[in-house]
């Protein structure tokens, strides 16, 4: 019974972190999204680093989500296309299990890299250095919880042919908590006050999402067969 | 059997024809309280109820304002529930609804945004604020504007329906979390410097037809969700024979 249960679960985990790695020039294609959208800020506002440092936060958070957005669209699609995702739908797993497999795999392939490669930027914003590590933890877990919201929107618009702009459009509105609670948890850093609280909320919006959007997703994919 | 007998009213009442037959007698009943609640409050707050200490006039704006805000929300609860009993009981009315209340919750929505703005401009000396209720509002209106597209992009009507009853309840998990961090952000971000004055301490004179109004919202609500999906049958059963008969009906008067 719990090799019925696990096992879809790591399968899929398993296979997509392998599909992944397959093809290494589109893993990284987010990251350079990430990296080129931010140096245009410094480029549109302001090169003062006072200013940089004021808006790194918030900035730093759209841009890790527009970079978790852009790619969850084919977080489905490709299975879909050839036909993997019908197989998916009818074997005998739970089919939230492959679901939870495939989108820890999303976070490990894009969210957990942009929180590693956040610093980065952090220093470029010339963001202070007590924020650094706040940042990182808020960036990961709050990238998962991207992933789980944005694969809600991708399994909705997966039979739709131009499904990117209105994945967009479904998915913003959801975001929004995830975005106030992540920025403020740099920003409680910068300010020198306690931030362990404004995470822990982001790690409660896990918890949820991680329970209630497998199931979601699942019923929006049965729609797509 | 019992069970059998039970779920015969449930599907009956499910089923768009008998909506479209039972509904008719009660429109003109509907229409004339909405009518009668609505011209009631609106002349009895704009030109009666005593004008505002601070605010002078531009208060009154408030009998327009708050029922649609009420109703906003309201609505969209209404439009998950709906979304949920179709998902759940297969019932093609209960999508039919949904739509119907994505429209005019969308609607009433922008009303409020629209009406907030026009009461900012004296009070607050701007049209737009970052105040958590107007962000809380407008994050809304982005969550019906969704609905109303993610319908639209299906050319199917059961995959639509039924992606959009799963959006909606994905929706409704999320609008507490939403106010609350909304919430939250704001009062992090800016200390209370604005204060709506809230209903609780309004003065009875001025309660009350804001109590017409808000009753006179829910009727206008209930006609208006029951006319789009009057509508909404003709056109999904226009090949259904006793719509055929109807039209044919109508024609043979004319």
């Amino acid at each position: 019974m719990s090799a019925v249960l696990s096992g879809g679960f790591s399968a899929y985990l398993y296979r997509d972190l392998l599909l992944a790695y397959r093809c290494r020039s589109d893993l990284a294609r987010p990251l350079i999204f990430f990296l080129v959208v931010s140096t245009l800020v410094p480029l549109g506002v302001a090169p003062e680093p006072a200013r940089l440092a004021a808006l790194a936060p918030g900035i730093i958070w759209i841009m890790a989500l527009l970079a978790s957005l852009l790619s969850i669209e084919s977080l489905f699609s490709s299975d879909f296309q050839d036909g993997s995702l019908e197989q998916m739908l009818i074997a005998p797993n739970l089919l939230a299990m492959p679901i939870l497999g495939k989108v820890t795999a999303h976070w490990l392939v894009i969210g957990l890299p942009l929180a590693l490669i956040s610093p980065l930027i952090g220093i470029m914003f010339s963001l202070p250095a007590v924020a650094m590590v706040p940042m990182v933890l808020s960036l990961a877990l709050g990238t998962a919880v991207l992933s789980f919201i944005g694969a809600v929107g991708a399994a909705l618009t997966l039979p739709l042919r131009k499904g990117g702009v209105l994945l967009a459009l479904l998915v913003m509105p959801l975001y929004m908590p995830v975005l106030i609670f992540g920025s403020a948890t740099i920003q409680s850093a910068v300010d020198g006050l306690a931030w362990s609280g404004s995470l822990a909320i982001l790690g409660a919006f896990l918890a949820i999402a991680m329970a209630l959007c497998p199931l979601a997703i699942a019923a929006a994919l049965r729609l797509s067969s | 059997m019992k069970l059998n007998r039970q779920w015969t009213w449930f599907h009956r009442l499910g089923s768009p024809r008998w909506f479209y037959q039972k509904t008719q007698c009660w429109l003109p009943w509907l229409g004339a309280i909405a009518a009668i609640l609505l011209v009631t409050g609106l002349v009895w707050g704009l030109a009666f109820a005593p004008p505002d200490a601070r605010q002078g006039n531009s208060f009154r704006i408030i009998y327009l304002h708050v029922p649609a805000s009420f109703l906003a929300l309201a609505g969209y609860y209404l439009m998950a529930i709906a979304g949920a009993v179709g998902l759940i009981w297969r019932i093609k009315l209960s999508f039919m609804l949904m739509k119907s209340a994505a429209t005019i919750g969308a609607a009433l929505t922008f009303i409020a945004l629209f009406t907030g703005a026009v009461w900012g401009k004296p009070t607050w000396g701007a049209y737009w604020v970052w105040d958590a209720r107007i962000t809380s509002m407008l994050i809304l209106l982005f969550l019906y504007l969704g609905m109303l597209v993610l319908r639209h992009a299906f050319t199917n009507h059961e995959s639509a329906n039924k992606a959009s009853a799963i959006l909606g309840l994905v929706g409704t998990v999320n609008v507490p979390i939403i106010y609350k961090s909304v919430d939250w952000w704001q009062t992090l971000h800016q200390p209370a410097t604005i204060k709506l004055t809230s209903a609780p301490s309004m003065h009875p004179d001025m309660f009350a037809p804001l109590l017409v109004m808000i009753l006179g919202f829910y009727c206008f609500y209930a006609l208006a969700l029951i006319l789009f999906t009057r509508a909404e049958i003709l056109e999904r059963e226009r090949r259904a024979s006793w719509v055929r008969e109807l039209v044919a009906e109508k024609q043979g008067g004319l």
